[in-house]
């Protein structure tokens, strides 16, 4: 099985030469995983904690002195608001509303740390944001009416 | 305004490529589609459409997920960013996380867009323009910008604030420096109710006591708050929002006690202060789920690294230890590595969990196994090392490939160290060779033939066990080679019944051409290595004296080997015909009985000799090149005591074997005092010694100068010469960091036990003892050369001595 990305966050600045190779080779370490395993590897000198939902894995790379079992937790919080937001989430409303995922994603974690642990909170401000969005779109749309456009 | 162009269609939808996309049946298919709408939207850009820049980006960026180049697509991030509209924002800004980086120059015209997007009235707006610089911000824009990101951590609003502070954490990475605008700000944060602030503060906390020092001494006062915050969290009651599995903000509460060991370290009175808080989220916090257990990992992880009294470790140690015992296999796999971290630390409290950690080998995880494995190692003792080795030795049958090398490499270190006897050490370490097969490291090989040598009494029960073995198999090249030399050495100690085995009832009957005929099985088998021919062809030739019956059998293998095609087998064979035809009245003297090797080891180092074989071709230095993986330097770390050993490396220079005492001194200040009044007539008793038991042997001064008194008593043990060494100082200063070091010609062996202090107190009110056990099969007449160093009144003191009157009963 060959994984294929459907979304992907960095902090530190790489070529995409090398951001390919890096993910290749943590999706090979990832799917060659037995189920009896842990879900951390090692990784150069970054430990990789993965979860597996459904047909999604969902991978963080932490430094050493990070707390595994934590970011396991932040993981699971991540896809309950995923969850939430898009109502019995499934792989199909990742890919095609991919847009979305970061918009959430970025509301719960700002530079590789949790900036809200609120899920209401995190919801709350992207939904305001997809109100905002909304408006605006109905605004256009009424503009390119009038314009004989739409 | 441009109108769009209306004779083409709308620009598709986002989720129509994707539709299109996903449908495509091959690779090229999907290229196919990518280029063309690529394309198209190059046009677009080009063609400065506002209306739909917003959809074309967010198609850029899917594409870009997949894998496609996207570059030309950044600076239509810019203008999206620089539009009035936020649904524009919005993607321009992921599109700029996304598709920017520190590398780019383009990156930098962001900042204009930036500052005034940070100073917008729409809180969402700013939100976007500080996720962005948290992500990506480069040193110039942080530079640019720290100043208002620093005003908007004192903004009235939480949804800024936190942001802010996210950014201040990446601005200081990037310019450390900026710690100065941000560090003021911080202390009216953590006296915040909301959640996300705390969570940032702390993190912002976190990453400048990282950097500097400064920081830690001035947030070290912080540490009274941070207890209350964290005392708040667990007692307050229920609080839906931040709940987790009935855990009230485990993120908040992990980062707190990060920060708290940050904090604690190396500081006894902020340890203290966190004693109390540290012991109740130990008892009180639940752990049936991960997140409780999340929250406990990292309270052990504090509790170890900070200054806390020993019943809290001990808490510590013991939650690890119920870890281990936890179905889940994430929580297993971090109380592993912490054990490990914490081991030589807290030695005891991990003991306890000795028989949990054993079967963890048995995991199915590699990762656990391993660790399980390091930390069995650091746990070995004296006590244990029976049940252990046997342990790792039903390991070593059954793990992966990859552990074999540094399974035995440490079960052999762990031998040496704790060994009850030399015969279970042999028996254990022909068990290891044969259980790991050719896993073993080469210099292994040397090492157990080190041992093998220094044991003369059971050089016969040795060959015989071999002997068995490959009698049956010849594949494990390691084993082989051990079992060739040590056949070689001491094949006919067991054939001729010099060898009586007491409790083996079988009946040895060896004969020598069948010892003969497997080595020269061996040698011309074509599977086995060189190095393993090498010893053979070795083996043969000393058989050659050693079995007289066999010696023309020997020399007409020699002669066909003379024309081998391996040089260094041809080489040998030329040599050895030559030493059965020319040189055949020396041949027995140059192939006669090694002489035993003189291992000076104490029970606490491990400085086996190993250049005993001249024409061993594998590495001569067998402990000492054996420093590889991380387990191994544990295990000399702790072993880094005061070094009482011989000189170690020097046994080749058998010109003169007092050489042992120099080759590790550095610089020698010889004392000035003349040898002749150290040595004393030994029929001289000394009323100060203490005669703990009547000796016939009559006891000897060995030194008696500036007050410092060294006698040897002496007792006979079987066949040991046992030395008591006792020094005394009857001078008003104490002496310190006193050692002894002593060394015997070639054919003694000397063991040097270690010293019962190395100080002497003052005015005779104590004194060190030692022993030093000889053994003179040869009852030649005993010669030492010694040597002391110490410290008296801060000064480096030195002497030496070579000893040459002892009593007569102490060898005959």
């Amino acid at each position: 099985r060959q994984g294929k990305l459907r979304l992907q966050k960095w902090y530190t600045s790489q070529t995409d030469k090398s951001k390919k190779k890096i993910t290749r080779e943590i999706i090979a370490a990832v799917l060659s995983r037995k189920p009896k395993m842990s879900s951390f590897l090692e990784w150069k000198d970054l430990k990789v904690v993965y979860k597996r939902y459904a047909s999604l894995y969902f991978c963080c790379a932490i430094e050493q002195d990070d707390n595994e079992l934590l970011t396991l937790e932040t993981i699971h919080r991540y896809v309950e608001l995923l969850d939430k937001y898009f109502g019995s989430v499934c792989e199909l409303d990742i890919i095609f509303n991919f847009e979305k995922a970061y918009f959430i994603f970025d509301e719960f974690i700002l530079g590789g740390e949790v900036q809200e642990t609120s899920k209401k909170s995190v919801l709350k401000a992207v939904n305001d944001q997809d109100v905002i969005q909304e408006e605006e779109l109905e605004e256009k749309r009424s503009v390119l009416e009038d314009l004989g456009l739409a | 305004m441009k109108f769009p162009d209306l004779s083409m269609s709308n620009p598709i939808r986002l989720r129509d490529l994707i539709r299109q996309i996903r449908s495509a049946k091959t690779a090229a298919e999907e290229r196919a589609v990518v280029q063309k709408e690529c394309a198209y939207i190059r046009d677009s850009f080009r063609d400065e459409d506002n209306t739909w820049r917003c959809r074309n980006v967010a198609k850029l960026l899917y594409v870009s997920l997949l894998g496609y180049p996207a570059h030309f697509g950044q600076l239509e991030c810019l203008k999206l960013i620089a539009s009035t509209r936020f649904t524009d924002k919005r993607i321009g800004y992921l599109g700029a996380m996304l598709l920017l980086d520190e590398r780019q120059d383009i990156h930098v015209l962001i900042t204009n867009s930036l500052k005034n997007d940070l100073n917008h009235s729409n809180q969402y707006i700013a939100g976007l323009a500080l996720c962005a610089l948290g992500s990506i911000c480069s040193p110039e824009m942080s530079r640019d910008l720290g100043g208002e990101v620093e005003k908007l951590m004192k903004s009235s609003n939480p949804y800024l604030k936190k942001k802010a502070v996210l950014c201040a954490v990446r601005i200081i990475r990037k310019v450390p420096e900026q710690f100065d605008v941000f560090q003021n700000s911080i202390r009216s944060l953590l006296s915040e109710k909301n959640h996300g602030v705390l969570l940032t503060a702390t993190a912002l906390i976190i990453e400048m006591c990282k950097q500097n020092s400064q920081a830690l001494q001035i947030f070290r006062k912080l540490v009274p708050n941070l207890v209350r915050i964290l005392k708040n969290l667990i007692m307050s009651g229920y609080s839906p929002e931040h709940d987790v599995s009935g855990i009230s903000d485990p993120f908040l509460q992990v980062h707190l006690l990060r920060l708290m060991r940050i904090l604690g370290r190396n500081d006894i009175e902020a340890s203290e202060t966190m004693n109390d808080i540290l012991a109740q989220v130990s008892t009180n916090t639940e752990n049936s789920k991960n997140v409780g257990n999340a929250i406990l990992y990292e309270t052990v992880l504090t509790i170890m690294d900070i200054k806390s009294e020993s019943g809290l470790r001990v808490l510590a140690v013991n939650i690890l230890g119920r870890f281990l015992l936890n179905n889940d296999k994430n929580i297993r796999y971090v109380a592993l590595n912490t054990l490990l971290r914490v081991v030589h630390a807290d030695h005891n409290a991990v003991q306890r969990h000795r028989a949990t950690i054993v079967e963890c080998l048995k995991d199915a995880d590699v990762s656990i196994k391993r660790r399980a494995m390091e930390l069995c190692f650091a746990l070995i003792n004296s006590n244990n090392i029976r049940t252990m080795i046997t342990e790792m030795l039903t390991f070593l049958g059954t793990c992966e490939p990859e552990f074999k090398a540094d399974c035995t490499s440490n079960m052999f270190l762990a031998m040496e160290r704790f060994s009850p006897s030399k015969r279970w050490h042999v028996d254990q370490m022909i068990k290891v060779l044969t259980t790991a097969g050719n896993s073993v490291r080469d210099d292994i090989v040397s090492s157990l033939i080190g041992i093998i040598s220094s044991a003369p009494d059971l050089h016969g029960y040795t060959a015989y066990q071999l002997f068995k073995i490959i009698r049956n198999d010849i594949t494990q090249q390691p084993l082989v080679q051990v079992a060739l030399w040590t056949l070689g050495e001491f094949g006919d100690l067991f054939v001729s019944e010099q060898y009586q085995h007491t409790d083996d009832q079988e009946n040895i009957q060896v004969s020598e051409e069948e010892i003969v005929n497997i080595l020269e099985k061996i040698l011309n088998w074509s599977i086995s290595t060189v190095i393993t021919r090498e010893y053979a062809i070795n083996a043969l030739m000393k058989l050659s004296t050693r079995f007289p019956s066999c010696s023309d059998q020997i020399q007409s293998v020699m002669t066909v080997y003379a024309c081998n095609m391996n040089l260094e087998l041809q080489t040998r064979a030329v040599e050895y015909t030559a030493l059965f035809t020319k040189h055949n009245p020396i041949r027995s003297s140059i192939v006669q009985r090694m002489p035993v090797l003189v291992s000076t080891q104490t029970s606490n180092t491990n400085n086996e000799e190993t250049t005993y074989e001249q024409e061993d071709s594998s590495s001569t230095n067998g402990i000492s090149s054996v420093t590889q993986n991380e387990p191994v330097e544990d295990l000399f770390k702790i072993l880094d005591e005061p070094s009482h050993t011989n000189g170690s490396n020097n046994l080749n220079s058998h010109n003169n074997i007092f050489d042992l005492l120099n080759s590790d001194d550095q610089q020698i200040n010889t004392s000035s005092t003349p040898l002749e009044d150290i040595l004393f007539d030994d029929n001289l008793p000394k009323s100060q010694s203490n005669n703990n038991f009547t000796s016939s042997i009559p006891s000897m001064n060995v030194i008696d100068k500036n007050g410092l008194c060294v006698t040897f008593q002496f007792e006979k043990q079987d066949q040991l010469l046992l030395i008591h060494l006792q020094a005394t100082n009857s001078t008003q200063t104490p002496i310190k960091n006193f050692t002894f070091k002593a060394a015997v010609p070639k054919t003694f062996t000397l063991e040097l036990l270690p010293p019962t202090s190395t100080t002497i107190p003052s005015n005779n009110t104590g004194d060190i003892r030692q022993i030093i056990k000889i053994s003179n099969p040869n009852k030649e007449k005993l010669r030492m050369r010694i040597k002391i160093n110490y410290s008296y009144n801060d000064s480096q003191m030195n002497d030496e001595a070579e000893l040459n009157s002892f009593p007569q009963q102490c060898y005959n």
